[in-house]
């Protein structure tokens, strides 16, 4: 029996019963659709994270305070996290900067003529605030030194923040309520985007020392204290980057009076953080095709499942054919072409859902996909194996039976 | 020209193992001719299926040895009989086995897919095929699937399948088992044409007046070949009336 009339065949069964096919191959199809959005969906997560992460600057330093709250006793004796002084320390101390700025953040209720709005990040900052996170003024003017030291009642909105309060009406010189303080709009942010997860956008910038005056809970002012979130510091071009880290370092964990190893505060820069996000990134992904592998393989059994109910149900055929002449060759492979068949022409349909479904889902999904061709061919080599794999115990039985009682069976 | 077609020496059958060890066939030795028409018979459980199965090639001889056409054959793999099978042998069942999903061209062209040696091509398997459908009186039902035909026409198409290989023996298992008397005699004329024109056959049968159409019957009896006679007064086939296309 040659190879194409093997094909042909296994063709012919396999289309004498397509609803019974179809099913089959659903487990497949299913498989390798899953394998290739998932796959699309974790590169376009990753390719967002990368972008955002370039939005941040390579020459930040980011320094965070770890999250040990202490007792209001303590909060003198250090260990408390950052505070506004250490930003004035590291301005002053520090060489090869080329500014530094805070980010204290608050969550206020802001009120505009009838418009109200809830949970909107109100961040406390100073002047370099713009030019660290590489930000630039649309309209009206970006906040001063002045207005920090005076805690001055004024406010620069995000773009985005800005429409939705005013609409098409110009904003400068207007004032807004936030959690009942009025604050007086003094400039327009441009257009940011969204970076590492914030919409620079939806967010207003006020004076660092109004929010530690007037934003931050009476009940935790006090072990609060003038502590900040976030410390940035902008490393001047021609400066080292790892000696301004440790000079840092040094300076603050003196500050805090903390060693090093157990310091209450976190230094990292934008290569620590694209690290951290790769790997996260890369057990999602290892996550989502052993999802998908698992998917595959339940698809494999399907077929087996059906295989060996189609191999008892053409026992009669099966003898007949060993009567005129089959082998039991001929008989294994006539059923391991008809599993592959399954497999491949599930893969196909698989492969046209899944690059289909990854391009509707970053169309109309809220998420970006971008479709890897190795993920295509990946999940329909496995698709292929599968049906090798899944077929051989049925063909194998097919093969094995013996024709006197095959032709026998009813 | 008469040349051996089965010989076949001292031949057993053992089924089981140990103490359940069935002995199915006890030494049976026969010639068969070429050009004969042979019945075998005997009781239910006698023996003729298993002497039927060895000689079809189905089955391996326990002890033994069994010469077709002066192969011996006795000792052959699985694979090597497939091969014999599809190059010097036809079978006719009772119950016809055609594939129901084929139509009955492609059901007696089916046999010519197993050839190893010789393949004939594809598109002068349809006109073989054609010419062993005429050969049963059943062209205008080539298209035909099994469904839509009458259990002698399945029967004929099987017969048709039998012959495709241009096989040197054809064995008949019960073919008339299934059918009305009248689809019998036109099954038994069919066979007894195929006889007339130099083919060998070997049926196995119950039906006493069966066999009386053939030439020589074999009784098989507790496994053993019990009576082989010559059937000297074979009666005519009653002449049947409008047994359009057949012969």
């Amino acid at each position: 029996m040659n190879p194409s009339e093997t094909i042909q065949v296994a063709w012919k069964s396999l289309t004498s019963n397509k609803s019974r096919s179809l099913l089959t191959m659903l487990g497949v199809i299913i498989g390798v659709a899953a394998v290739i959005v998932m796959m699309a969906v974790s590169a376009g997560t990753e390719a967002t994270i990368a972008e955002s992460i370039n939005g941040l600057g390579s020459n930040l330093i980011f320094i965070s305070s770890n999250m040990t709250r202490m007792g209001p006793g303590q909060a003198s004796a250090g260990s408390g996290g950052l505070v506004y002084d250490d930003l004035e320390a590291i301005r002053s101390q520090i060489s090869g900067i080329s500014g530094a700025t805070v980010d204290q953040q608050t969550s206020v209720t802001v009120k505009y003529d009838k418009v109200n709005l809830d949970s909107i990040s109100l961040v406390g900052v100073t002047t370099d605030y713009l030019d660290v996170r590489d930000m630039e003024i649309d309209e009206g003017r970006w906040l001063t030194d002045r207005d920090n030291e005076q805690a001055a009642k004024v406010v620069v909105l995000g773009s985005t923040l800005a429409e939705e309060l005013f609409g098409d009406a110009d904003p400068i010189g207007q004032a807004i309520s936030a959690n009942n303080t009025k604050l007086t709009v003094v400039g327009l942010l441009k257009e940011r985007g969204l970076v590492s997860g914030t919409d620079f956008d939806y967010q207003m910038y006020t004076p660092i020392n109004l929010v530690i005056k007037k934003f931050t809970f009476s009940m935790f002012a006090r072990i609060q204290g003038d502590s900040v979130r976030m410390i940035y510091v902008a490393v001047d071009e021609n400066a080292n980057m790892d000696d301004v880290i440790l000079q840092t370092t040094l300076l603050l964990a003196r500050r805090h009076d903390v060693t090093v190893d157990s310091a209450d505060f976190t230094i990292s820069t934008q290569d620590d953080i694209i690290q951290t996000q790769a790997s996260t990134t890369a057990s999602f992904r290892t996550l989502l095709s052993w999802v998908a592998g698992i998917s595959l393989l339940v698809g494999g059994i399907g077929i087996m499942n059906i295989m060996l109910v189609s191999v008892t149900e053409r026992t009669r055929e099966i003898g007949l054919r060993q009567a005129v002449g089959a082998t039991p060759g001929d008989i294994q492979s006539q059923f391991l072409i008809e599993a592959l068949m399954l497999s491949l022409l599930g893969g196909f349909l698989g492969v046209v859902a899944g690059v289909g479904g990854a391009m509707l889902f970053g169309k109309f999904g809220n998420m970006r996909t971008v479709i890897l061709p190795y993920s295509i061919v990946l999940s329909f080599c496995s698709a292929a194996l599968v049906g090798i794999v899944f077929g051989y115990l049925p063909a194998q039985k097919a093969a094995r039976l013996d024709p006197i009682v095959a032709l026998r069976h009813d | 020209m008469s040349e051996t077609i089965i010989e076949t020496i001292d031949l057993k059958k053992v089924y089981g193992m140990g103490e359940t060890e069935v002995l199915a066939l006890d030494g049976v030795s026969l010639h068969i001719e070429s050009g004969e028409f042979v019945a075998i018979m005997g009781p239910s459980g006698s023996g003729k299926s298993t002497l039927l199965n060895l000689l079809a090639c189905l089955d391996t001889p326990s002890d033994g040895h069994y010469l077709l056409a002066g192969e011996d054959v006795s000792d052959m793999s699985r694979a090597e009989l497939a091969q014999v099978r599809n190059r010097k042998l036809g079978f006719v069942f009772q119950s016809y086995n055609l594939l129901p999903r084929l139509s009955a061209l492609e059901n007696v062209i089916l046999p010519m897919m197993y050839q190893r040696e010789e393949r004939i091509p594809l598109h002068e398997r349809n006109n073989l095929g054609m010419a062993a459908l005429e050969q049963v009186g059943l062209t205008n039902r080539a298209d035909h699937l099994p469904k839509q035909l009458s259990g002698g026409q399945q029967q004929r198409v099987a017969i048709a399948r039998a012959l495709i290989n241009e096989p040197i023996l054809i064995l008949a298992d019960e073919p008339t088992g299934n059918l009305d008397s009248r689809s019998s005699f036109e099954i038994i004329e069919l066979l007894n044409h195929m006889h007339d024109r130099g083919r060998t056959i070997v049926m196995v049968t119950h039906e006493p007046d069966i066999a009386h159409y053939t030439q020589r019957i074999l009784t098989i009896r507790d496994g053993k070949l019990d009576a082989d006679r010559k059937n000297g007064q074979r009666p005519a086939v009653p002449v049947l009336q409008e047994q359009e296309g057949v012969l």
